[in-house]
């Protein structure tokens, strides 16, 4: 095989052939994907999920995982958070012309490795190749089908003294990318990326109390802050955060120190909020507790009628104050 | 860092408050200054104005870096930044900074092809001029006597490297003459100061030790969790109600009298005082740094023949009295309607150490 990533790759002809011969089918070894049909045709189900995302970070590789495995997490966990059972994905690369073979391999089998994980089949792809300095290396979009697990009502269901539930430590993704992108991570920092694909503890919360569940949502962009500013905008509702239990890992605390930033608007990759009945709210956390990535699950707030629309933090000395949206990238501070 | 965890546990919160709250039974209302945008973001952050009796006031000052750069310098930058083979390299906060014109900034410029880098050291842009020998990178050399010391260490290092396409634009500023300037302006009314934390580390509490022996106001060098906040606020509150003005260190755990000897000498080496701009100041004498002859070479504005637009100001935006601590962020008539975080007037707005930024993110 060759060494780079050439235009050719992506010309259709017997290059990107050979790439999806020796490189792709192998790696997700699927009788749909096999037939290499325009579309693959599925065992079906009577209510779908479906959901796509696409994949730019920058640098493909980041401490705690790869563009391939948030490819796959991130598509599985919008399928997961609409309730579904993920089944199904579909995966297209847009290549940059010079890409380092090896790493597209690295990338493939990390994507197979998720996919595994994950319970979910890649049954239909693409591959584009673009001129050198027309992209960043490597681009991936992935869509995904799942089958509906439980009906959930959405943010029209909250009500004033439901409970908020994190099912982790916050701003992992986020802070260790950062970190990674200003070139201070050392090759055994304990700041790692919380992506992970969220099909277990889904499954786990919605079995444990099915109609207790009004939302649930996994705080990427953004982070924490803007996701429950989504679940509050537009409704009489506003949810109030008890900042000291947000859990946030040591590394976290202090790279955003360094940086200038503030964990609760870092992305998280694989972690899940939940507001649900406050009655319920042990339950559920119990059960999260017993699956791997559901160990540190919270409840950290409730859903009031203070202040509609707005998401309020009580602040660790007392102090209480408004955490709106993330307005644009945040940017180190200078000083 | 973990050290700081004792500083933001809520353990003593509740008996500094009480002490604040029965020197203000003395003292009556009391307005406090913060002349430093990670203090301004802090006490946002920590929500430290809602739980302060109703007699504290906390006034922002002119110590968010990017908020005193004047409009006409944001141009400057911005046309500096459209010349052929120009790399400009910044912190972040500044690359969001707008001119004269709303939405023409750094960011934008980028978009539309201009070469802009953020960089998170004046190294890495040395690290960018080598990189590409074929173009002229200039670093934005933008801060208090906290990022000083990293730009003088930076020139002297592209000496070292005799680097050629390597330049500085310095628009550094000083904490003391802008201190000054503001305690004469006829429209002052603060009661005394919270010294930046930072700059002191730097500077060394003496540099602050002025407020109390010429002008008899206090002043506590404060770090930036909420038990360094409200210990500094009581100090001020008590130096204020025994009528003993002084200067106190309470973050001695960075902060030493003297400062940093190393970093005052390099900046010392490098730099000269001159006359600064600041937006809604206007000129101080003796407020900023500027690269010295001897370092001509890499002093941007000599290099480029830079001169910043005059009299460029942004149409109805008050950042400038918000600067000087005279007019409120929500008092603003643009505050959170013509102006906020996505689609921001003025600079204060912009920057994530600004007052007004701070005030919108985390309610008034």
């Amino acid at each position: 095989m060759d060494t780079h990533i050439t235009l050719d790759h992506g010309s259709g002809g017997l290059k990107t052939a050979r790439l999806i011969d020796t490189l792709l089918l192998p790696a997700f070894d699927d009788p749909a994907l096999s037939k290499l049909e325009d579309g693959a045709v599925l065992n079906g189900h009577d209510r779908l999920v479906f959901s796509t995302d696409s994949f730019v970070v920058s640098p493909w590789r980041f401490p705690g995982g790869d563009i391939g495995k948030l490819s796959v997490c991130g598509t599985v966990n919008d399928l997961c958070m609409a309730g579904g059972t993920p089944k199904y994905l579909s995966l297209s690369f847009i290549l940059e012309e010079g890409f380092p073979m090896d790493d597209l391999k690295t990338i493939v089998a990390s994507i197979a490795d998720q996919a595994r994980e994950a319970g979910v089949s890649i049954v239909t792809g693409d591959t584009k190749v673009v001129e050198a300095g027309k992209g960043d290396g490597i681009y991936i979009n992935t869509a995904g089908i799942g089958f509906l697990r439980a009906d959930l009502p959405g943010k029209a269901g909250m009500r004033a003294g439901d409970a908020v539930l994190v099912s982790g430590s916050v701003g992992c993704h986020g802070a260790a990318v950062m970190m990674a992108r200003a070139g201070l991570l050392s090759e055994n920092s304990p700041l790692i990326s919380d992506c992970r694909p969220l099909h277990q503890l889904s499954a786990a919360v919605l079995d444990a109390a099915p109609a207790s569940i009004r939302v649930l949502r996994d705080p990427t962009r953004g982070g924490v802050a803007t996701t429950l500013n989504e679940f509050t905008e537009g409704t009489p509702f506003s949810i109030e955060l008890e900042d000291r239990r947000i859990p946030v890992d040591p590394p976290v605390e202090a790279a955003c120190d360094m940086l200038g930033l503030d964990p609760l608007y870092c992305a998280c990759e694989g972690r899940m909020l939940i507001v649900c009945a406050p009655e319920s709210a042990d339950t559920i956390l119990e059960a999260m507790r017993r699956v791997p990535g559901g160990e540190n699950a919270a409840r950290v707030g409730q859903v009031t009628d203070d202040m509609p629309g707005k998401v309020l933090l009580k602040t660790a000395v007392g102090g209480r104050r408004v955490l709106a949206k993330l307005s644009g990238a945040q940017l180190p501070r200078i000083c | 860092m973990l050290y700081d965890r004792a500083f933001k546990a809520p353990d003593h919160v509740p008996e500094l408050l009480r002490k604040i709250e029965a020197y203000t039974e003395m003292t009556g209302p009391v307005t406090f200054m913060e002349v430093c945008g990670t203090h301004t973001m802090a006490i946002a952050r920590n929500g430290i104005k809602s739980i302060l009796p109703d007699r504290v006031t906390l006034l922002s000052g002119p110590g968010c870096p990017v908020c005193v750069t004047p409009a006409g310098y944001m141009d400057m930058i911005l046309s500096l930044s459209q010349r052929p083979g120009v790399r400009v390299a910044s912190y972040g906060d500044l690359l969001r900074v707008p001119g004269s014109i709303r939405g023409d900034t750094l960011l934008a410029r980028k978009a539309r092809g201009a070469l802009v880098d953020m960089v998170y050291s004046p190294i890495d842009a040395l690290d960018l001029a080598e990189a590409h020998p074929d173009q002229e990178v200039v670093f934005l050399g933008v801060g208090f006597e906290t990022t000083a010391p990293g730009t003088a260490a930076c020139v002297l290092e592209a000496a070292s490297r005799d680097l050629d396409n390597f330049s500085v634009l310095s628009l550094l500023k000083k904490t003391e003459p802008v201190l000054r300037a503001l305690i004469g302006a006829p429209d002052f009314t603060v009661d005394g100061f919270l010294c930046p934390g930072h700059v002191a580390a730097v500077t060394g509490s003496r540099a602050f030790a002025f407020l109390p022996e010429e002008f008899h106001l206090p002043g506590v060098v404060a770090g930036f969790e909420a038990a360094d906040l409200l210990y500094a606020i009581l100090e001020l509150t008590r130096m204020v109600a025994s009528k003993t003005p002084g200067l106190s260190n309470e973050y001695t755990r960075l902060v030493r009298p003297e400062g940093n000897l190393t970093a005052l000498r390099l900046m010392d080496q490098v730099f000269t005082d001159c006359e600064s701009d600041w937006r809604g100041l206007g000129l101080i004498k003796h407020s900023g740094y500027a690269l010295r002859e001897k370092y001509a070479r890499w002093d941007a504005f000599k290099k480029f023949g830079l001169k910043p637009e005059e009299n460029r100001e942004i149409p109805g935006c008050r950042c400038g009295q918000v600067i000087r601590g005279s007019l409120s962020p929500g008092d603003c008539p643009l505050f959170g309607t013509a102006c906020s975080p996505q689609d921001p007037v003025g600079p204060c707005m912009v920057s994530g150490e600004g007052a007004c930024a701070a005030a919108f993110q985390y309610g008034k």
